[in-house]
């Protein structure tokens, strides 16, 4: 069943791309000869059709990449291979989501522990040993619930929602390999394994950003985020091979068996830069090694430029990639490999800081922003910083949970969103919706949901994870765990403003879109909103659902040893016994943050202006994402790009071609017009070269003979 | 005491013989019957050159006649027989070029035989007097055959040029021959060698210049190339075609004969000689050819380049080496008679064409003549598994056997540069957009073309007999 659940989206990814390859082979009738005569047939029949249809479908692929989903049908152009792609990724995807739930519910009722089920040996080389295997305990039935569910609604979603785009089957074979890739990752049994799937959806959030390649920003969001993710792996491989160094095996049972004689001061130790790590410093330098690959799939500060950027992509690719399943591998590796954080206490400081700072910053600059996507992106990298404090305080239980939480209605929104934009036209900037209450009430209901939830209205899944990392931050006795405690409750309000004023400048007041995108406004089609209900389902239900599986009292039995707390580790314990003042804390801020979008936004629509005319320099901080961007273009995109162009044009160019080909193919042409030269056409210089030559030839015999 | 009125043994000169009496024969035949008997002598001409082959093959051992001028061994019928192809073909390839170009002149294959029995004794001369009357006969007809397109400027300016510095090749040849005798007292080649083996004086050595001198002015050597690309340029292409490939051969071999056998005992001098004619010409060669816009001219210092490659084999003095340069002279003249075959098919609506830009975009026009082509212009740039690797390949090994290792890195280098010229030709063919379209392909240039590519691209497979054939001819001059 394990093997069905991760292997069911390679097929289908599989599939999906030979439909593809086909369809492609078909666009270019004489790239495949085998195709060639087939195609020419379908060409002589209807020859304008394909002719005009295709290219115009191309053209509203970019500018309009989902107008009017019902207008035409898939049959009408496409043909059946497209429908076939989709309709065989979602239903396996379908089916995979189903085994998932079954699974989850056996495990998590089950008592036994953890188990591997052996796919195949992989590497061998002396002593680094790793095989393929699937690990199965209550973490991966959490990740596996929350992926396979999600992607199957996102593959439904997109059914609908890229219903005009030609390149359908290229989107699903990308869909399918994603999640192919994060299953790989979440059931990795090693480092190795966990390392293959960790790239492998790096790999696909790079193509999926990238989808619509005619559109130079998106290459370059999509080259952003393969960079900066890159700066990550290097510090988790680095991590990967450090662990090997220290524990002599990439395996988690055996490096979870030595854990606690590595953290004692085993006989291997680290050594960097001429200084040696023992014992728990040697962890420590592991782990944050790990982390740092963490914070790059995890977007936390500072490398969390490429989030936003990726935004680029397709809105259901946002929904799955970019808000509930890559982007928290990062939480689920530091999770997964709780033994080996529980024993670095100095490395969980960093994590809670970052988390911390990840979590203020974000809630910060999604003030400000005007993209509604780009809202909901920053929220989510919040959101990842909220787990990030979670993990640090030891809770990572609370983490996984909101983790769990957050999956269902970040997607909610994502896909709420995608609806939106995909109503008025392709327009993402919120100063140009409005007053969308009416036109759309489905996908405004839904977006309700999704806020309140986010927003941890009681109740609602966000109330019961989020307020649990609040508690326990306050529960934390570390200084960071103080810091963070302020910052997460400020942060919550800043989430609630920033939902709410993307609600109200959405939903609400009078549409500042043009009469004739009003016009076209309409609601999505059915293949869209069931996904949007399901996932409105878990946003309000998941949390009163499983909160007392995942924290509260039933929290050992489902967990069952999958997540690891140290000896003195009391933190679950002791956020149960936070004061009043704390548990109401995050309600409050709510209600702060919505009461002032609510002016703001609703009761008096000039005020935010002329606060922003009043703080300008503040506002410009703000809606520039504190310079990251330019910091970074300053620091590293500019001494590179010089370096770079200096070996281009200096090193390869002038030292290189110039004294290498082009420098002797010049010096050749030289000699050649100089020899030429010597050509006049004159018999006397002729004969005279050739007396010459004997001259010569003779004074040179006589003096060397 | 010679008795006078013996007569000589002629069996070695039999073919000679044959020629001559053909060439008179048929000299007289085509005055009698005027210029329509042309096709008809052009076809008697080839066969009786055909006859030579079998009357040359049928000899063996060696025998020596006219008192030690003339040798017939292993070396000369090897050479003999592809000198006599080569102008066998050389003539048949004119055939379309005369009809289209209306020089219908029968004179023309008397004197190419009569030019081939020259070479013939050329390849045959054992004797400083023989060598001259071979090099002579030959010159001589040849210097008519550059002219014989009387009407074109082009044609009579060349012929002179050729015969005046040529004439002074052959003073400077006969100036070296004459200290030669005066300082060894011999003329035959064995004689001379005999007289070396005790020492030599510098008068020696400066005939042995002269000597070498002239007879690099008849394989175009540096610096006695000069005549080479305007002659080549100027003369009708079938005449070029012909220049290139069968006097190349004789001059070679006589040139082999004369280091080998007579300068035998003075090898040290005469290697720095050829040496430094033989960097010379590769050097040059490979630059010069890069600047040239006409085929001719191109082929013209290709030529020269060829010529310093298989100096680099004479050059080692060795077995291999001559071995070496037999090989690469068969393989050359089967490249050179290729390419020319397919620079006569360079014509468009009643006119030659001579520019290298008109080859561009042959291959989809003329996508036959374009691949064999490409297939010669490999060969020559020595690519391998073509022959010219391979004649490259032994001359270069032969040099380093004999531990000339600047020479064979000279010969690599510019061989590089080489190669750049000729794949610039494929470039354009297979690269560029047509410009113009040829006419169709006369059968016999397309015959030679396809036997001479299908002969460098299955070289490497069924190279045996011809390697051991030229083992044998090297050998008997050892």
């Amino acid at each position: 069943m394990y093997s069905a659940i991760v292997f069911l989206p390679l097929f289908g990814a599989i599939i999906a791309g030979l439909i593809s390859l086909a369809g492609a082979a078909a666009r270019h009738p004489g790239g495949s000869p085998a195709h060639g005569a087939e195609d020419h047939a379908t060409d002589s029949f209807a020859p304008r059709h394909r002719g005009v249809h295709a290219p115009a479908h191309h053209g509203a692929a970019i500018a309009h990449p989902h107008h009017e989903p019902h207008a035409e049908s898939d049959a009408a152009h496409g043909g059946h291979g497209p429908g076939a792609a989709e309709i065989v990724t979602s239903a396996f995807l379908v089916i995979c989501a189903v085994l998932s739930w079954i699974a989850f519910f056996r495990v998590g009722a089950n008592t036994g522990e953890a188990f591997t089920v052996p796919v195949l040996r992989w590497i061998e080389s002396g002593a680094l040993a790793a095989g393929w295997a699937l690990r199965v305990d209550t973490l991966t039935a959490v990740m596996l619930v929350v992926v396979t569910t999600v992607s199957a609604l996102v593959h439904v979603y997109s059914i609908g929602y890229m219903s005009h785009d030609p390149h359908r089957p290229r989107f699903f074979a990308y869909l399918s390999l994603f999640t192919f890739a994060m299953l790989m990752l979440v059931t990795a049994d090693n480092l190795v394994q966990m390392f293959f799937g960790w790239e492998g959806v790096g790999l696909a959030s790079y193509l999926l950003i990238g989808f619509w390649y005619h559109r130079p920003s998106a290459n370059a969001a999509a080259m952003k985020a393969f960079i900066v993710n890159r700066v990550g792996d290097f510090g988790f491989a680095l991590g990967v091979f450090g662990v090997f160094v220290l524990f002599g095996s990439v395996e988690f049972s055996s490096i979870f068996a030595n854990t606690q004689a590595v953290a004692e001061g085993g006989e291997v130790g680290l050594r960097i830069f001429g200084s040696v790590f023992t014992g728990e410093g040697a962890l420590t330098v592991v782990c944050l090694l790990l982390f740092m690959g963490a914070m790059g799939k995890s977007a936390q500060v500072p490398l969390h430029t490429w989030l936003p950027d990726a935004m680029e992509g397709p809105t259901p690719v946002s929904a799955l990639i970019h808000a509930a399943t890559m982007v928290t591998a990062g939480v689920f590796m530091v999770a997964r490999l709780s033994p080996l954080f529980e024993h670095a206490p100095d490395a969980l400081i960093v994590v809670t800081v970052v988390g911390a700072i990840t979590a203020f910053f974000a809630a910060t600059v999604g003030l400000v922003q005007n993209d509604i996507k780009r809202v909901i992106a920053y929220s989510t990298c919040s959101q990842l910083g909220y787990m990030f404090v979670a993990l640090g305080l030891g809770a990572y239980s609370v983490a996984i949970f909101h983790l769990f939480t957050h999956a269902f209605f970040k997607a909610l929104l994502f896909l709420g969103a995608g609806s939106v934009i995909h109503a008025v036209s392709d327009e993402q900037d919120m100063r140009r919706m409005g007053g969308l209450r009416r036109v759309i009430p489905v996908t405004y209901a839904m977006m309700l949901v999704g806020t309140l939830a986010l927003t941890g209205f009681p109740f609602t899944a966000g109330y019961y994870s989020k307020d649990a990392i609040i508690e326990a931050a306050y529960a934390g006795h570390t200084t960071a765990a103080g810091l963070a405690f302020v910052l997460t409750v400020v942060a919550a309000a800043f989430t609630s403003f920033y939902s709410w004023r993307l609600v109200f400048m959405t939903f609400h007041g009078k549409p500042r879109a043009s009469a004739e995108v009003m016009e076209h406004a309409h609601e999505s089609a059915s293949v869209m909103l069931i996904p949007l209900y399901v996932l409105a389902a878990g946003a309000l239900l998941a949390g009163i659902a499983f909160s007392g599986l995942f924290i509260g009292e039933a929290q050992e039995g489902f967990w069952k040893g999958a997540l690891f707390f140290g000896p003195e580790n009391e933190i679950l314990e002791e956020m149960h016994h936070a004061p009043f003042w704390v548990g109401i804390s995050p309600f409050v801020a709510m209600v702060l943050g919505f009461l002032v979008a609510l002016w703001f936004y609703i009761l008096s629509p000039d005020t935010p202006r002329r606060i922003g005319e009043q703080h300008e320099g503040l506002y410009r901080f703000l809606l520039n994402k504190w310079y990251f961007d330019e910091l970074y273009d300053f620091l590293f995109v500019r001494p590179v790009m010089a370096l770079g162009r200096f070996l281009w044009k200096r090193g390869d160019g002038w030292l290189i071609d110039g004294f290498g080909p082009d420098g002797v193919s010049a010096r050749v042409l030289d000699v050649t017009r100089n020899v030429v030269k010597l050509q006049t056409g004159y018999v006397y210089h002729y004969a005279f070269a050739m007396l010459i030559g004997v001259a010569i030839l003779v004074t040179w015999m006589m003096f060397a003979g | 005491m010679i008795d006078v009125a013996a007569m000589p043994n002629l069996t070695p000169v039999l073919a000679e013989i044959m020629l001559t009496a053909g060439a008179m024969l048929l000299l007289m035949f085509g005055v009698f019957t005027g210029e329509r008997s042309t096709p008809t002598v052009t076809g008697m001409a080839v066969a009786l050159l055909a006859g030579a082959v079998l009357v040359v093959a049928l000899g063996e051992g060696t025998s020596v006649t006219f008192g030690g001028a003339f040798i017939s061994d292993a070396f000369s019928r090897f050479m003999k027989i592809a000198t006599l192809v080569a102008s066998a073909v050389a003539i048949a390839m004119a055939v379309g070029y005369a009809r289209n170009e209306r020089f219908e002149r029968f004179e023309y294959p008397v004197l190419i035989v009569l030019a081939t029995t020259g070479m013939m004794m050329m390849i045959s001369a054992n004797d400083l007097i023989s060598l001259y009357l071979g090099l002579e006969m030959q010159s001589l007809a040849a210097y008519v055959v550059a002219a014989i397109h009387r009407d074109s400027v082009r044609s009579t300016e060349s012929g002179l040029k050729y015969f005046v510095l040529g004439s002074l090749a052959s003073g400077m040849l006969l100036y070296g021959a004459s200290l030669v005798y005066g300082f060894t007292g011999h003329t035959n080649f064995e004689a001379i060698a005999q007289a070396l083996v005790d020492g030599r004086s510098v008068g020696l050595v400066i005939g042995l210049v002269f000597v070498l001198a002239g007879l690099a002015f008849k394989i175009s050597a540096v610096p006695f190339h000069m005549w080479t690309p305007d002659v080549y340029e100027g003369a009708p292409t079938p005449v070029t075609a012909f220049f290139a490939a069968a006097p190349k051969l004789a001059a070679v071999a006589l040139m082999v004969r004369v280091t080998i056998e007579a300068f035998g005992p003075v090898t040290a001098d005469w290697q720095q000689v050829v040496s430094f004619v033989a960097i010379a010409s590769m050097l040059l060669g490979s630059f010069a050819a890069i600047g040239q816009t006409n085929i001719k001219r191109l082929m013209a210092y290709s030529s020269i380049g060829n010529v310093g490659y298989i100096l680099v084999g004479l050059a080692a003095g060795t077995q291999a080496g001559v071995q070496g340069v037999v090989l690469y002279l068969v393989i050359y003249v089967v490249m050179t008679l290729g390419a020319f075959a397919c620079i006569l098919a360079m014509r468009r609506r009643d006119q030659m064409v001579e520019d290298i830009e008109s080859l561009s975009g042959l291959a989809r026009t003329q996508p036959f003549t374009a691949f064999m082509f490409a297939a010669i212009l490999f060969s020559l740039a020595g690519i391998p598994p073509l022959a010219g690797f391979f004649a490259k390949y032994w001359v270069f090994l032969a040099a380093i056997e004999a531990h000339l290792y600047g020479l064979a890195v000279i010969g690599v280098l510019s061989s590089v540069v080489g190669a750049y010229y000729y794949l610039r030709i494929v470039k354009l063919m297979y690269f560029d957009e047509p410009l113009v379209t040829f006419e169709r392909m006369p059968a016999e240039l397309k015959t030679v073309s396809a036997l001479s590519g299908a002969f460098l691209l299955v070289f490497v497979l069924f190279a045996a007999p011809l390697v051991e054939a030229a083992a044998v001819a090297a050998r008997s001059l050892f």
